[in-house]
This record gives structure tokens, C-alpha cells and sequence, in this order.
């Protein structure tokens, strides 16, 4: 069983089984088109809507990367800020938490009185759902700097700014890396909720947009890309993980 | 042969004079530490400081180092009474605190990347100080794993690397704080004789904490035990023994009789 072919075989096995049963159950239980498509009929849509897809996917990815950005570079500060001073925990964790807990649909409506229809509300949704594992996890890096490490580098005269630098930033690698796969699929979410709300463009206005005229494949196709475009974007940071971050898992898993 | 201290020095560098340490200390009545410490230490002298588990050890070297404040009493370093990381310090503990990211070379090159004055000339001078980095890792015995990361090489050879990450700046004061106690007898009696080597090179002042007497005897000048916490020196014996010690001297006489003397010290004080 632990055959390593068969074990990087195993994953496209189960995807292409997974797929052919659906149209099979589409098949013999002549299951409607608008209640469960089959596979083929969704290829069909897609190749038929190829390029107006094409357009949307391309506004969503941005719209995710722009809000996933600003994610990083304010939870990376946020993080640091949180991680490395006992003072700024203690004054910003209970805001922090109490917002985590608001479900971010529920503010895509005021975000559309404040900005109106389009593209800031989508890309301030991602940001505002993907930042919090992004800092939380970066100061759990900082806060877990072994405090004998810090004894050797206050000996040497190393300022607070210089531990962080030195020790700190590097040790919460590791931690960063973890939190950017899970917050790239969550600015996805982020991005895809505002636009079925409130937008003209990128497939979550277009599944709306389909499903308004019943062309249900075509809302398929739209979770499909949507699909594909999450497991790409989290393959290019586990990449970057591996590469970066290497000295963590003991250089266990360098691939080639 | 083992003589109990007369007098100590008029100048020690440093001078550790009557220190308590109680943590948590603001009900008054957090854990006592250390009461009432006194030790002397001569320039370039090695001492060991022994004792039971708990008895403040550890909580002495951040005094000396200043990374904590004594509630009672103080230590002067150099002269100067310490109320601040001293910054002239080199430290190795039980685990050796290595970083990951960084191989071998680099972490031996860390200290001067921190400490003043080769902080600022870093950046111009990175390949004289890269050969010193090598020169000292190939005495310890590590030449070709230079590029090596901590987690390749083995636990002794990681604890040689933290030797030298804690002597590249030629520190005046060295603090050791159970550097040998995870390794196993024989890899630890090598590196007795590493440190040995080391010391004599540059002389710098070292406080060893150790549980080990025969590795207390074969390295210092004069050996401390501590009592039961809160922690006091409770015995003081000088190491006579020229140096180079081998491992050899460790099995003679008047070897084991000191080693047996610090010994008895220690069980009055676990009995006490
Ligand atoms: N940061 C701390 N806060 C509270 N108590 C501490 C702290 N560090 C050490 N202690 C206590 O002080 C005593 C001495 O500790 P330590 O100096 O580490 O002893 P040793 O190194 O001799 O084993 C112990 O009882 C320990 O529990
Ligand atoms: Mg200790």
C-alpha cells in the first residue's frame, strides 16, 4: 500500500472515481439538469461560456490578491506588533477576538453603503475575513521565542528590535506560512461572497447571475473555477513554504 | 589538598556581595531563590558552582549577567555594580539553542552580527571574521560541517558549535549553565577537554554550573556548592592541579579525594 507511486497515483484515482460516479448517479437517475448537473454538462458550459468565464475568474483572482495582500502586509505588522510586546496583546486581544467573531457577511451590506457596488467591497471582505489567522499565528511565532535565546542575544547587548529581527521574524516562518495557506482560501470566500451580493462582475456574480436565469451547469462551472483556482493559489504558498521554510520540518520533505 | 578559601581578593572582576533574589516577589511571598550569595571571581579565573536542583543556579548567572535584578544586595562586574544586560557576556545552556534557519557557520557568526564593535564593521570586514568563525570551529573539531544546519549534526557537535557561538566576540566573562548535561560520558569528557583548550587560548572568567564534580574538578579554580533553596555558597574548595588536566588526573588521588570532599559537602547539604 505504501507503494510511493502509487501513493502520488492515489489523489487522481480517487478524483477521477469521484467524478464518474457523479455523472453515473446523473445518468441512471436521469437526475434534472437544474436540480444536479452531470459532469459533461458542466464541461459544456464551460467550454461554451469559455471566455466570459475567462473574464470573471481573472476579476475574482485579482480581487482576492489585492485584499489577500493588504491581509498579509497589515497581519505581518499586526502580528509582529502583538507577538513581540506584552502591552499591545493585552490592549488589542479582546478587540481582535470580538471582531473575529463577527460573521463577515454580515458586513458586505454596510460595506456597500460606505463603497458602493463593485470591487472594493469584494476585495475589503477578502481582507477583512483572511488577516486574522495571519496575525495570530505570526505572534504565536514571536511569543514562543525560547527564553534562553533571548538570555544569549540580551547578553550581547541586542535590543528589543534586534531580537525580533534576528530570532523572532525567522522562528514565525514557519507559523506565517501555515496561516497565508489557510487565509488564501478563506480571501477566496472573502472575495466570492461580496461579489454574489454586490457586484457586476467575477464568478460570483456570474453564478448569481446564472442561477437568475436558471442556467444551473453554468453555476457549476463557476464552483469548478472557483475550485481550481483556490487548490492553485494554496499549491504556490505550500511551494513557497517548502522552499522557505525547510529548516522547520528538518529538511524532511525538499523535494528534488 | 583541599584547602577551604582564606581571604578572597581585594579586586575581584567579579563580585557577587551579599544577593538575594525572590521572584514574584510583590505579596512578598513568591519563591526565595537566593539568600544572601556572596562569591568572588579573579579575572580569568574558572569557577564551578554546584548544588541541588532548584537551589537558584541558573537565577545566579542572570544576576551576574544582569538580565535580573537582585532584590537584596549586588553584583559588580569590571568594577561597575550591573543594572543592565552587560553586553561583554558569552552563554551556552544545556540545549543549545541553535537557529534553524541559519548553518553552523552562521550561527557561530551571530554574536557579531550583535555585539559593538563588530556590529558596525560587520558588513566590511564579513570575511576576516567568517575565517575566525572557522578557525575556532575547526578547534573544536567541526571543521567541514561549517555549512552543515544544527538539526544535521549531533547533539555533542551542536553543544561545540554553542561553545563557539559563546567565545567568538572573546568575551571577558563566560557563563555556562549546564553545558554538558544532555550529552552522553564520553562525548562530554571530550568536550571537557575542548573547553579546557579554549579557556586556555583567551583566559576569559568563566562561571560553570554543573552537576557533574568530576567535570567541576577538572576544570575550574575554585569549585562553589550551594545549599538547598533559598541557595548560599556553603563551601568553597580550590582546585590546585596545574594545567593542562587530563582525563587521566581525574582518576588520581588527590583527585578523587577533592571530588570526594565536594561530595560529602553536598549530601550535608541535601540531609540538612
Ligand atoms: N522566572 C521565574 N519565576 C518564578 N520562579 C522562578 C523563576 N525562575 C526560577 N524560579 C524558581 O527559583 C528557584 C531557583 O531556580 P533556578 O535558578 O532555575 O535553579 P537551578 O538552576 O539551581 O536549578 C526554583 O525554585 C524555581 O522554581
Ligand atoms: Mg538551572
Amino acid at each position: 500500500m505504501s507503494d510511493p507511486r502509487l501513493l502520488k497515483l492515489l489523489p487522481w484515482i480517487v478524483l477521477i472515481g469521484f467524478f464518474v460516479a457523479w455523472e453515473a448517479v446523473c445518468r441512471i437517475f436521469a437526475v434534472p439538469v437544474f436540480i444536479l448537473p452531470a459532469p459533461t454538462q458542466i464541461w459544456a458550459a464551460f467550454v461554451q461560456y469559455f471566455w466570459p468565464i475567462m473574464g470573471h475568474a481573472w476579476q475574482t483572482l485579482m480581487t482576492t490578491l489585492v485584499g489577500f495582500g493588504i491581509a498579509v502586509a497589515f497581519g505581518l505588522l499586526l502580528g509582529i506588533a502583538v507577538g513581540s510586546s506584552r502591552a499591545v496583546y493585552e490592549a488589542l486581544y479582546p478587540l481582535m477576538v470580538g471582531f473575529n467573531a463577527i460573521p463577515k457577511v454580515a458586513v458586505v451590506p454596510i460595506l456597500i453603503i460606505w463603497f458602493g457596488i463593485g470591487t472594493v467591497p469584494a476585495i475589503i471582505t477578502a481582507f477583512l475575513i483572511s488577516f486574522f489567522p495571519i496575525v495570530v499565528n505570526v505572534a504565536t511565532g514571536l511569543a514562543t521565542i525560547e527564553p534562553e535565546l533571548q538570555d544569549v542575544l540580551r547578553s550581547l547587548g541586542a535590543s528589543k528590535l534586534q531580537i525580533i529581527w534576528k530570532v523572532g521574524v525567522p522562528r514565525a516562518m514557519p507559523f506565517f506560512f501555515a496561516a497565508l495557506k489557510v487565509a488564501i482560501t478563506l480571501a477566496f470566500v472573502g472575495s466570492v461572497i461580496s461579489e454574489t451580493v454586490a457586484s457586476n462582475s467575477g464568478v460570483g456574480y456570474l453564478m448569481m447571475a446564472a442561477n437568475a436565469n436558471l442556467n444551473v451547469p453554468l453555476v457549476f462551472a463557476g464552483l469548478v473555477v472557483l475550485a481550481f483556482l483556490g487548490v492553485a493559489l494554496y499549491e504556490v504558498f505550500a511551494f513557497l513554504e517548502r522552499r522557505i521554510t525547510f529548516w522547520a520540518t528538518r529538511g524532511n520533505d525538499i523535494v528534488g | 589538598m583541599a584547602a577551604e578559601s582564606g581571604a578572597a581578593p581585594a579586586n575581584a572582576f567579579v563580585d557577587i556581595d551579599r544577593v538575594s533574589l525572590r521572584y514574584g516577589a510583590r505579596g512578598g511571598d513568591g519563591t526565595l531563590a537566593l539568600d544572601g550569595t556572596s562569591i568572588r571571581i579573579e579575572k580569568g579565573e574558572f569557577i564551578a558552582v554546584v548544588g541541588p536542583s532548584g537551589c537558584g543556579k541558573s537565577s545566579l548567572m542572570k544576576l551576574v549577567s544582569g538580565l535580573q535584578r537582585p532584590s537584596a544586595g549586588q553584583v559588580a562586574v569590571a568594577g561597575s555594580v550591573v543594572n543592565g544586560p552587560l553586553k561583554i557576556v558569552g552563554m551556552a545552556f544545556q540545549n543549545a539553542t541553535l537557529l534553524p534557519w541559519r548553518t553552523t557557520l552562521d550561527n557561530v557568526l551571530l554574536p557579531l552580527e550583535i555585539v559593538e564593535p563588530h556590529a558596525s564593521r560587520y558588513r566590511q570586514n564579513r570575511a576576516q571574521y567568517v575565517e575566525g568563525a572557522r578557525a575556532l570551529l575547526e578547534q573544536v573539531g567541526l571543521k567541514g560541517f561549517e555549512e552543515r544546519y544544527p538539526w544535521q549534526l549531533s547533539g555533542g557537535m551542536q553543544q561545540r558549535s554553542s561553545l563557539c557561538r559563546a567565545l567568538i566576540h572573546e568575551p571577558a566573562l563566560l557563563m555556562l549553565d549546564e553545558p554538558f548535561a544532555a550529552l552522553d560520558a564520553f562525548t562530554r569528557e571530550d568536550l571537557w577537554g575542548v573547553l579546557q583548550t579554549l579557556w586556555l587560548a583567551k583566559r576569559p572568567t568563566v562561571i560553570l554550573v554543573t552537576h557533574d564534580l568530576r567535570e567541576a574538578v577538572y576544570l575550574a579554580d575554585t569549585v562553589y556548592v550551594m545549599s538547598a533553596r533559598p541557595g548560599r555558597v556553603v563551601s568553597t574548595t580550590r582546585v590546585p592541579f596545574a594545567r593542562p588536566r587530563t582525563l587521566d588526573d581525574t582518576f588520581k588521588p588527590e583527585f578523587i579525594e577533592i571530588t570526594h570532599h565536594l561530595r560529602d559537602q553536598i549530601a550535608k547539604v541535601r540531609n540538612a
